[in-house]
């Protein structure tokens, strides 16, 4: 132990900068978050819910619905859009970042085990990062990982031929890559929202329903309310736009240029709120 | 006397959970060696600890480890270790997982860290058990675990909330060697305990906190001059225990005399010890009485825990 006072300036001279630490630090926290996001026993609920789509879309490779528009492959990306805004995004991908991102703090705390991070020598902003990070990189490779298997899985069984020339000669590529896109940057957003809910509030479900009835509402409301939700941002990316029906109020689609920053610039802000949030958080188990 | 890089200052220090007391008004200075924290439960005394690693911050006040504020929890924990009363753990880590990868996230290389693991193991003789899930192990081990996490990054403050709870004797007497090792090493030991014998057994100095406030600090015997106004009491093994009783009751300084169970004896309460000796070297020269042996029987810190906090401290 008397080594304790050497140990630190040793480790200094190996450390160029601070950053070096921080990155090593940040990588230390994802790893261990990235183990506990995708082998831990709670994960399965996050699997079942990602692979969702994937269920009756391989139902549907099998047998084919009797309707006219499941044997038109020109309806096949207009079925895909509805799909994806419906189920993929506004669902999957809504309740898995509210899982994933929710737990990073708030699964900590029921377990009573956030306080040996912060009995680490690690600033609680870079364990901010690491965990949001970590969270990003599960929701993303699961919920990516969907979007694309359920478009493929829609086209290719029945229109094997016409598709792999759309996919490899027409807009399918563009478009597959363009839902990825705006997958990722769904778990961006609600990823931010999510953990700083649970940062705050110490019942994160009713704001996640909050907002899943607000987004889901987002149809009806007047073009400027439209534009705080993240629906509509992503909404206005999806290269296949869906008919939000008779009552919908109709608004102009922010154009990615302003959708994309706009979404990253709150994010970050949200970011920093959760950091003040954490820079400031007490360990009181109890109590939470 | 220390500066105040070596010492842990707590100046002036209040925290309120809304309107319920923690501590009040907790004006402190630790300096290296054992310093137990003692107290009935919710004393305070977790407050304390979590108040100096950060985990809570102070209502009021300000206080620093080795200099360090404990609101930079990337210097202080370079220097402090802190393992807690909380008997949980990230979900399905094994021992050696659980300590290496806190040792990750302080900075340290893989090699390194894999090094540090051993040796806190090794320290508190879980080598053979490292590699088996934490959730299986007993509650001593668990308590072991814990311990070694918040050694392992060779801290020069450590700061332990009831370590010795759910250990075997055994263990409890090997834990606390290591202890006293430390603390040779040049380490601040803080510890917390309402087992009062074991305190007594291993502590330099003792901090008494009561309904959040700090009653007395200093060493066992310092803490006890500190209660001049409390009647210390004494046991005299003696002939006639009933005639001495009657002498010395008289006297203004004897709170209380009473009778041992054995009839051999008296315990006396006194407020002035070295009048009352004097007034005994009179009446055994006078030939009234024939004393076998006196003895203090109060100066160790259950008596003090019992005048100063007015409940028994438990044993072990």
């Amino acid at each position: 132990m008397s080594a304790a006072t050497e140990v630190v300036p040793e480790r200094a001279s190996r450390l160029p900068s601070r950053w070096d630490l921080w990155l090593r630090q940040v990588a230390a926290i994802f790893w261990m978050e990235i183990e506990k996001n995708f082998l831990n026993r709670r994960s399965i609920l996050i699997y079942l819910l990602a692979f969702l789509p994937l269920f009756p879309l391989s139902i549907l490779a099998v047998v084919r619905p009797p309707a006219n528009e499941w044997r038109d492959f020109n309806q096949m990306s207009v079925i895909y859009s509805a799909l994806y805004n419906g189920l993929i995004l506004r669902t999957v991908v809504f309740f898995g970042s509210a899982w994933i991102f929710m737990n990073l703090f708030r699964g900590e705390l029921v377990d009573r085990s956030l306080h040996y991070y912060f009995l680490s020598a690690v600033r609680r902003e870079v364990l901010v990062v690491g965990k949001y990070i970590s969270g990003l990189v599960t929701s993303m490779v699961l919920f990516t990982g969907t979007t694309i298997i359920s478009m493929l899985l829609l086209y290719f069984p029945h229109f094997y031929s016409q598709s792999a020339r759309y996919f490899t000669e027409g807009r399918g590529l563009s478009q597959l890559l363009t839902y990825a896109g705006i997958t990722m940057l769904a778990c961006v957003g609600y990823g931010a929202f999510f953990l700083v809910v649970g940062l705050f509030i110490r019942n994160p479900i009713i704001p996640a329903l909050l907002l899943y009835g607000w987004e889901w509402l987002n149809f009806l409301l007047p073009p400027l309310l439209k534009k705080i939700s993240v629906i509509h941002y992503l909404n206005s990316l999806v290269p296949v736009p869906v008919s939000e029906g008779p009552f919908a109020v109709i608004a102009d689609p922010t154009p990615a240029y302003i959708a994309l920053p706009s979404m990253l610039g709150v994010t970050l802000i949200v970011l920093i709120l959760a950091a003040y949030r954490i820079r400031h958080m007490e360990i009181r188990y109890g109590s939470d | 006397m220390s500066s105040p890089d070596q010492l842990i200052i707590f100046d002036n220090v209040s925290k309120f959970y809304g309107e319920i007391l923690g501590v009040n008004r907790v004006n402190l200075q630790i300096a290296p060696g054992i310093t137990s924290l003692v107290g009935p439960n919710g004393a305070g005394k977790s407050t304390l600890m979590n108040l100096m690693t950060g985990l809570l911050r102070p209502t009021r006040g300000t206080i620093s480890l080795l200099g360090i504020p404990t609101d930079q929890p990337e210097q202080l924990f370079r220097k402090v270790g802190y393992c807690t009363q909380f008997d949980s753990f990230p979900r399905g880590v094994t021992g050696r997982e659980f300590i290496n990868s806190f040792l990750l996230v302080h900075g340290f290389d893989r090699k390194r860290a894999s090094e540090l693991t051993h040796l806190a193991l090794e320290r508190v003789n879980l080598v053979e058990a490292a590699d088996r899930k934490v959730a299986g192990y007993s509650k001593g081990m668990r308590q072991r675990i814990r311990l070694a996490q918040a050694i392992a990054h060779e801290p020069s403050v450590l700061i332990l909330d009831e370590p010795l709870n759910g250990l075997d004797p055994m263990v409890r007497a090997e834990t606390i060697a290591l202890f006293r090792k430390l603390a040779a090493e040049g380490l601040h030991l803080i510890i917390s305990s309402h087992i009062l014998h074991e305190v007594d057994m291993m502590s330099d100095r003792v901090v008494l906190v009561n309904n959040g406030y700090i009653v007395a600090e200093g060493d066992i015997h310092g803490v006890r001059d500190e209660m001049e106004e409390h009647p210390m009491q004494i046991l005299i093994r003696c002939d006639q225990p009933a005639k001495l009783a009657a002498y010395v009751f008289a006297k203004d300084h004897v709170v209380e005399a009473k009778v041992h169970d054995d009839r051999r004896g008296l315990f006396v309460k006194t407020r002035d010890a070295d009048r009352f000796y004097l007034m005994l070297n009179r009446a055994v020269a006078e030939g009234d009485v024939s004393i076998e042996a006196i003895a203090p029987v109060d100066d160790d810190l259950s008596a003090v825990y019992q005048y100063l906090i007015g409940t028994s401290g438990g044993s072990a």
